[in-house]
């Protein structure tokens, strides 16, 4: 297997390795990266707790071969809290029930992330279709929508 | 695996050593196969944003879709979005917004799955595909393009280049409905697009196409057949049935079962019917 | 001092009963979090299973083949095994750490292998070429039944019961109605988010430690005993964050505990196993499938007069937990309901299944699936309402369950059922679904079932349980809660220092919990069977209160104090007498009868109660049912945590919901042919229905400030409720789930056809 140079920012922070290309995104960023928040679930795509944000955009980095991550930029679960600081959508999740083994939480907060960037006050089938590629096994999602939308109504207010 | 920095680059490797390199693009399926073992030792080569690939442009006459548009792209297409609304649908049933970010038309035709969800919408658009290789293009009706199951026209080192979509005509009843195991992140079981018009009480036009029905997306011509130039009444709607359950050739799998899958899809052509009888300009009391 | 139950629940509280934060949640929260996947240590390689490919038969020859670099890899098979090649669980002892010369299911383990690259393993697993001579195998508990093949013991029957209440053969001829019905539930997967894992590490002078994945540290640590003859000191087991269990990580850890526990033995280096998904999916416990037969004798107003019962599992390879799931099962099978005369035969089967195992509710949803559905039925033959015939055999307080057991506690089931139908607008939306009904497609329909979930073991297994609970506090006043009780995200760390925290009258900040290391943690007992509440919550509260009592006994705390007074007293207690520390050890509760031979007596010392209501919608273009609303209320004794509490029932709902509808495992061979996500279908977000949760609080005296369990009650009622509901909908009664869009079609399509019955038993 041939080894590419790759380089991408995770978090705002820039990183170059160096890695077969085909390796998963999902594998670099928890083994070379020691990034450990994003999740391995099903590694097929279906269950959504690989999410992360590349350029912006949701994808299960189960499914990313790490060469097509090259010059990205990467936001992990770890790049949300601000040096420690909770945001609102954490601070939301924590409070109302919005994780509860939590091994399914970072990928469902990107996907939450991914959706408030697109819709800035999303109606809840909005919000269901948004979190539909994430699986969670634990709480039947009722109090997932529920910090969201938590979410979303604190940060209009902030705003106001 | 190789990124080429062109779409050049990337045909001139697969026309050197063809058979030698899979084309991998959004990799919502490759990789899931690489996964569970069946695509060891291949060699890749990436096409994922190459901007000959990934674009959607509108002219006078056609919609073109590049091969790399992913759904979220065809999704956030204007042009999509109010003449060919049946894609735009059948793009946001296709996975969840991750699959949709990722998962290309190209990558979803050459896949040639029989159940894949955009086909139907871009038979019943009539749409053309046009392939592309080191030593050319060409451009065929994309009814053409599957020869049976998984099996394409697509010769050594040709990709698919683009989907062009005619837009002329605008058939006033559009239809499509998808039938899944759940109603997110669902491979279909049966789905059903269909366009159509009445004039005078008959049937001006229509075009119906399925998925899941036959081993490949497919055009339901018989059943076409059965209701142009007919009124809707019963006996020509059951005759339609029949022409559907006559053409179809589902099979039990590990989803579903073909008995389901041929009267569900039977089922969808007459919520379909009843839509296009209810748009007739003479109103059936 | 033992408060009495009125004013133990009626006192007033400051932290239970509100909502606290998770005491976990931030790093839940940020990715901090670490599960076992995410520890790496030094030094450490990957091990991977071969397994059994066939379903039953001798194992003539393991050969290695070509093209593997061999002496690069770590190769145990069960002659590496230092002294028991068994897994030492709750009754027979039948199930192998490796396959040796028998295999008796598909997947089961019979070769490990480890190497340094994660990467290399998948390879090797492929070329380990194993050569079977195949034996008649039997796939279902129908052919079990029949016993033309015997795979296990002399009989097939893991495990039976008799229990019997009064005279049921007495009333026959006496009955206005007499309704017989047969119900089927498949077999169901847990899927936990996160795969099963552990990490092994051996030495010579330690002995064996486990980190991983799992439910029940100490059940884990029982069995590393007899596979590798140590003694208690020599193994330590501790649970990481675990991601999701549901009772799929309460046995099968030991399993994988032992497989790389061998292989760190052999290596003489750490060594970490996880599963990819589709190994958990095809190699795993799943939820017993379960027939059960109700023939049930009624008076003309549809009072019970008799219950005949059959109960029937399908339990795998292995006894493992069947006993006690089948045991759950029966106690449960004749409802909230007050009858005379009840017999239950229950038997668990063998077959050449993966073993079943625990899955949320363990037995229960099973029967309770066939008495719910059969109450309906009753109810047609009766000519009387669901909710009618069921207000006429509420049990209440002073009647007697069928294991004779008599109701002291208050039970309301009655204002439940009012006011269940209250807030499901139950009246009106089936006046209006019955117009509609008659032109839409969509047919709509509303379902009701009503059920009760014994919290803690059964009969006198607390008492030999005999659960520890340990409780210490720091210098600084800071308390430690000190129980094997694990957390999966029911919320254990939360509600058992919300507990001490309240009992010791110290801010909940100032309470924390050990990480259950069983080295450092007594053992309060596997956290299964709705006990953690209840058992063991009340045990966290005695120990706080032994604690506060220490201080007293020493004049540093009067009767009443401030939070500051208890951290001087801790001081001063600190640096006079050394380590401040409690401990409390179950005492089962005065009068409690139980016989295990005849399943009569105090099943339970507590029962959560609840009514459910389902509103469902069925396509009759698509066949497809889907629930619309869900209404979920119950009386639970006493909410410790509100959100975590309604966060439970949802979860629980959701996958009854799955249960019910949507997750089919489909089997070939004995094997799991759909083990990927992709094809094992579990509801998303776009796919579950509102759900209303409402508590009921009424007193009991066991759990801490009254709590009773509440873990598992929730997966009991969705699946009847619902195919009440698709019942009420179409007309059409269905008596098997899960039920999915293509079996709606068959019936609709040929009304007369009979379900797929199994061949009656002999």
């Amino acid at each position: 297997m041939k080894i590419a140079k790759i380089s991408f920012t995770v978090n705002g922070k820039p990183h170059s390795l160096e890695a077969p290309p085909i390796k998963r995104l999902l594998d670099v960023l928890r083994e070379d990266l020691a990034l450990t928040g994003t999740k391995e679930g099903c590694g097929e795509g279906e269950c959504g707790s690989c999410s992360v944000l590349m350029n912006g955009v949701l994808v299960n980095s189960c499914l990313v071969p790490v060469l097509q991550a090259q010059g990205a930029e990467l936001l992990t679960v770890e790049g949300l809290a601000n040096h420690g600081k909770l945001v609102v959508l954490q601070q939301k999740f924590l409070e109302h029930g919005g994780a509860q083994c939590g091994i399914c939480t970072p990928g469902m907060m990107m996907a939450a992330e991914a959706l408030l960037s697109r819709h800035a006050n999303p109606k809840l089938e909005e919000i269901r279709e948004g979190l539909a590629g994430n699986l969670c096994r634990c709480t039947g999602y009722m109090k997932i929508f529920e910090s969201v939308r938590q979410a979303i109504d604190s940060a209009e207010k902030t705003t106001r | 695996m190789v990124a080429p920095a062109s779409l050049r680059e990337a045909l001139q490797l697969l026309a050197q050593s063809p058979g030698e390199w899979t084309p991998i693009a959004g990799g919502t399926e490759l990789m899931v196969a690489l996964g569970v073992g069946r695509l060891q030792s291949k060699k890749l080569v990436s096409l994922w944003g190459l901007s000959e690939l990934r674009y959607i442009l509108a002219s006078a006459n056609e919609i073109s879709i590049g091969a790399g548009a992913t759904f979220t792209d065809m999704r956030n297409d204007k042009i999509i979005a109010q003449e060919f609304p049946l894609l735009a649908l059948a793009a946001s049933w296709t996975g969840a917004i991750a699959n949709q970010n990722r998962g290309t038309l190209g990558g979803n035709i050459v896949n040639a799955s029989p159940a894949a969800d955009s086909p139907p919408a871009l038979l019943v658009y009539q749409a053309e595909i046009e392939l592309v290789s080191a030593g050319g293009t060409r451009r065929m009706p994309y009814k053409d393009f599957h020869l049976g199951y998984k099996r394409t026209v697509l010769a050594p080192g040709e990709l698919v280049k683009a989907v062009h979509l005619p837009r002329a005509e605008k058939l006033p009843v559009q239809y499509i409905r998808k039938v899944g195991t759940r109603n997110a992140m669902a491979i279909s079981k049966v789905e059903l697009a269909a366009v159509g018009a009445m004039r005078s009480g008959k049937v001006a036009e229509v075009r119906i196409a399925a998925a899941s029905l036959q081993e490949i997306p497919a055009r339901l011509l018989v059943t076409e057949a059965v209701l142009r130039g007919q009124p809707l009444s019963a006996s020509v709607v059951d005759a339609a049935r029949k022409a559907l359950l006559s053409e179809a050739k589902p099979i039990d799998d590990i989803r579903s079962t073909a008995n389901y899958r041929a009267q569900v899809a039977a089922n969808l052509l007459e919520e379909f019917l009843l839509q296009l009888a209810a748009s007739s300009d003479e109103a059936r009391v | 001092m033992r408060e009495t139950a009125q004013s133990h629940f009626q006192k007033a509280t400051e932290i239970v009963g509100t909502s606290a934060p998770r005491k976990e949640g931030v790093g839940k929260v940020t990715g901090a979090a670490r599960y076992i996947d995410d520890i790496v240590l030094p030094g450490m390689w990957h091990g991977a299973t071969v397994r059994s490919s066939i379903p039953r038969g001798r194992i003539k020859s393991i050969e290695f083949g070509d093209g593997i670099a061999w002496e690069e890899f770590v190769i145990v098979t069960a002659k590496d095994i230092p002294a028991k090649n068994r897994i030492a669980l709750i009754m027979d002892h039948d199930q192998p750490v490796l396959a040796d010369e028998m295999t008796n299911h598909p997947e089961e383990a019979i070769v490990l292998l480890a190497h340094a690259d994660k990467t290399r393993l998948h390879e090797a697993v492929k070329a380990v070429k194993i050569e079977y001579e195949p034996l008649p195998a039997v796939f279902t508990m129908e052919e079990s039944e029949r016993q033309q093949a015997i795979v296990w013991g002399e009989d097939n029957i893991i495990k039976k019961f008799l229990m019997q209440k009064g005279d049921v053969d007495a009333v026959w001829n006496t009955a206005a109605h007499i309704v017989e019905g047969e119900y089927f539930t498949g077999a169901q997967e847990q899927l936990y988010i996160e795969n099963n894992g552990v990490i092994a590490e051996w030495s010579d002078e330690d002995g064996l430690k486990i980190q991983g994945s799992m439910q029940c540290p100490f059940y884990v640590h029982k069995a590393m005993l007899s596979i590798f003859g140590l003694s208690a000191e020599k193994v330590r087991v501790i649970q990481v964050e675990t991601g999701g269990a549901f009772g799929g990580k309460e046995d099968y850890p030991s399993l994988i505990a032992a497989h790389a526990g061998l292989l760190a033995m052999k290596a003489r280096r750490p060594i970490k196993i996880v599963y990819d998904r589709m190994e958990d999916l095809a190699a795993t416990t799943k939820r017993h499938p379960c027939r059960t037969r109700y023939r049930t004798a009624v008076d003309e107003s549809g009072r019970l007069l008799a219950m005949d019962i059959q109960v029937d599992t399908d339990g795998g390879a292995y006894a493992t937990v069947s006993p006690t799931v089948l045991s759950r099962a029966t106690i449960h099978s004749s409802g909230p309901y007050s009858c005379d005369n009840v017999r239950v035969r229950s038997h668990a089967w063998a077959t050449n299944l993966p073993p079943h195992g625990a899955f949320r509710g363990f037995g229960a949803p099973q029967s309770i699936f066939g008495i719910e559905r059969h109450m309906d039925q009753i109810a047609k033959a009766v000519g009387i309402s669901p909710e009618e015939v069921r207000r006429r055999n509420f049990l209440e307080q002073g009647k007697s369950t069928a294991t004779g057991q008599i109701i002291r506690d208050p039970i309301d089931m009655h204002g439940m059922l009012a006011r269940a139908l209250q807030v499901s607008d139950y009246h009106e939306k089936r006046k209006r679904f019955a117009e509609e009904n008659k032109t839409n497609a969509v047919k709509r329909g509303m379902g009701i079932a009503s059920f009760m979930h014994g919290s803690g073991f059964t009969g006198s297994g607390e008492r030999r349980l005999a659960s520890v609970v340990a409780m210490e506090a720091d210098v600084k006043g800071r308390a430690t809660v000190l129980v094997s009780s694990t957390e999966f995200g029911q919320g254990t760390n939360t509600i058992l220092c919300q507990v001490a925290a309240e009992a010791l009258g110290i801010p909940y900040e100032d309470v924390g919990i050990a990480q259950p290391d069983t080295s450092r943690v007594p053992n309060s007992g596997p956290t299964v069977a709705s006990r953690t509440a209840m058992i063991v919550g009340r045990l966290v509260h005695d120990a706080a209160h032994a604690l506060v009592e220490k201080l007293r006994e020493k004049n540093l705390l009067l009767n009443k104090y401030s939070a500051k007074e208890f951290r001087d007293a801790c001081y001063a207690y600190t640096e006079k007498f050394g380590a401040l520390k409690s401990e409390v050890c179950y005492k089962a509760p005065e009068g409690i009868f139980w016989d295990d031979e005849k399943y009569q007596g105090e099943a339970y010392p507590a029962f959560s109660w609840a009514v459910y209501v389902a509103e469902v919608a069925v396509d009759t273009r698509t066949y497809a049912a889907e629930v619309v609303n869900f209404y979920a209320l119950q009386e639970v004794g006493r909410v410790l945590n509100p959100v975590l509490a309604a966060g439970q029932i949802e979860g629980g709902v959701a996958q009854g919901v799955g249960y019910a509808l949507y997750e089919k495992v489909v089997w070939k061979d004995g094997r799991m042919s759909n083990n990927q996500m992709t094809n094992y279908i579990m509801p998303t977000s776009a796919d579950i229905p509102n759900i209303e949760v409402y508590f009921e609080e009424l007193a009991c005296e066991h759990g801490p400030y009254g709590a009773k369990g509440i873990g598992e009650l929730p997966h009991d009622g969705p699946a009847p409720a619902i195919l009440n509901a698709v019942q009420d909908a179409t007309g059409v009664s269905f008596c098997t789930i899960p039920l999915l869009p293509e079996d709606i079609f068959l019936r609709l399509q040929d009304p007369t056809r009979e379900l797929e019955l199994m061949e009656p038993v002999r």
